[in-house]
């Protein structure tokens, strides 16, 4: 999918992708990698970012794995000001790390410790993280922001109520961000993926047998999409085609929500 | 704006771009060509139209210009049936005619003339430029289709009721045609441009010489785009990078929505 000719846009920018230990995460780095970006790869599991980062460097770019959770906000002014000691700069960040409960829950049958967790992680997680890279990209005189929202911040599904809660959050979170940081020519955009073949999303498979044949109907394009497809709308964002485009969330869902 | 760097994910592909006089269609048609693509340049003003593609050509690039009125269904059968006869399939096409009523009255003081007029350019011709397409893409296994809506589809301005209830209808154009056509393999999507420097808000800003520094005063990134930053948008939705991306609507208003 990630198509044979790829465009070099990025040269010379620093990128820091979270959650990139795998999935959206890790194809993202890949491909900011592939398009000249310097990609410093976090995750929570510093053996996955491990993992991409070597992937990255096999391919001739250039990549650092780092240990972060997102939900710390200490780790991640520390990450940030690792970054820009190391590489001078913080030209773009992918907010991706994210997490699901794990089950499908209605709003009454969710606990407060799964409540908590999910929020912490999806949302208050993209704001700690943006809280970090701003005032840096901003002494970089700008920079590109995209956050990892979803298809579901738009249109509720059962069992799905604190997931698209908290990613609907991200999207006006992306919103706030675009309007307060535009002065510095910082761009803030969410990208919304619907169904995507990702860890998360093979193992919801090999739990359930008719979940995938389930999603591929539900999708107009009839299938579910590779990470590569997500990557390639990152890159779009990061790079200078989307030069006017802030505050935006981009629908990635093979029509889903048409 | 458009960076130095214009990757080439469109070679081989023939394309239709419609409203390629000047402004946004121009700088559409000038970007696919730059990415490989043979461009069919089409326009109600021939002249205009001739002058992009020379423009094109001039710079290496592959143009053919057409006179089109998108008010005529039978032009544009005539057209879309010349350019498969002539260069063998239609791979994308970018339905940007449009038109402003040139003043800006409230609902009240518009004339009945008015209305159908902006209807049959903006949100008829869409329908019409579609409904040409679709069938000979579907024949050659596929395609992207591009239209332009406009940031005033999704927020009501003074004087601009009927042109934005135009291109909310775009929107919605989009999203059906997306649905429709998935299983074709042809994906639909439109772009919103914010304010876009343009002969149309030229003459705009000549009229009333408060209007751009009210218009730059409105938009958080604080200035008025370039056509340029609208065809790079329209590439990326025609290339592959966005494989999994239809009946989306990307905003390109540097905040203004946000």
């Amino acid at each position: 999918m990630s198509g044979a000719a790829v465009s070099a846009r990025l040269a010379g920018k620093v990128a820091l992708v979270t959650g990139a230990g795998s999935g959206i995460g890790r194809s993202s780095a890949q491909r900011l990698a592939a398009e000249g970006a310097t990609v410093v790869v976090s995750d929570l599991d510093l053996d996955g970012a491990g993992a991409t980062a070597g992937l990255i460097e096999q391919a001739d770019g250039t990549a650092k794995a780092v240990a972060l959770d997102v939900a710390s906000g200490d780790q991640l002014e520390r990450v940030v000001a690792e970054i820009v000691a190391e590489f001078g700069r913080l030209d773009i960040a992918h907010n991706n790390a994210g997490i699901d409960l794990g089950a499908y829950a209605s709003l009454v049958d969710t606990t407060e410790e799964q409540w908590e967790r999910v929020m912490s992680v999806n949302l208050k997680g993209v704001w700690l993280s943006m809280r970090a890279e701003i005032p840096a990209m901003t002494k970089g005189g700008g920079g590109s922001i995209i956050n990892t929202a979803s298809a579901g911040g738009f249109k509720a599904g059962p069992g799905r109520g604190v997931y698209n809660t908290s990613k609907a959050g991200v999207v006006m979170l992306t919103r706030a961000a675009a309007l307060e940081s535009a002065a510095a020519n910082i761009r803030v955009n969410a990208v919304s993926p619907g169904m995507v073949r990702t860890p998360a999303l093979e193992r919801a498979f090999a739990q359930n047998e008719q979940l995938e044949q389930r999603l591929m109907q539900m999708t107009p394009m009839g299938r579910i999409s590779d990470p590569s497809e997500i990557g390639s709308v990152v890159a779009f964002l990061a790079s200078d085609d989307a030069s006017f485009v802030t505050g935006a969330s981009i629908g990635i869902d093979g029509g889903g929500l048409a | 704006m458009a960076g130095a760097a214009v990757p080439t994910r469109l070679v081989g592909k023939i394309a239709l771009v419609t409203g390629a006089a000047q402004g946004i269609g121009r700088a559409s048609a000038q970007r696919l060509a730059a990415e490989g693509a043979v461009v069919v340049v089409a326009d109600a003003n021939a002249e205009g139209a001739e002058e992009t593609a020379k423009l094109i050509r001039d710079a290496g690039g592959s143009a053919k210009a057409r006179p089109v009125d998108v008010t005529s269904a039978d032009q544009l059968e005539q057209l879309v049936r010349e350019i498969v006869a002539e260069f063998g399939r239609l791979d994308v096409a970018h339905n940007n005619a449009g038109i402003d009523i040139g003043r800006h009255p409230t609902l009240v003081d518009t004339t009945e003339d008015e209305w159908d007029r902006i209807m049959s350019v903006n949100l008829k011709g869409i329908w019409l430029s579609m409904r040409a397409e679709i069938p000979s893409m579907t024949k050659g296994g596929g395609g992207a289709i591009v239209n332009t809506a406009s940031a005033g589809a999704f927020k009501a301005g003074p004087g601009f009721s009927a042109y934005g209830t135009t291109k909310a209808g775009v929107v919605m154009l989009t999203r059906a045609a997306a649905l429709e056509n998935s299983g074709a393999n042809i994906r639909v999507n439109a772009i919103a441009p914010g304010m876009v420097r343009t002969p149309m808000l030229e003459s705009a800003f000549s009229d009333s010489p408060q209007l751009e520094q009210m218009l730059v005063q409105m938009t958080p990134m604080a200035r008025i785009s370039d056509a340029s930053e609208m065809a790079s948008i329209v590439a990326f939705l025609a290339s592959d990078d966005a494989s999994f991306v239809t009946g989306a609507t990307i905003v390109a208003d540097g905040g203004s929505l946000a």
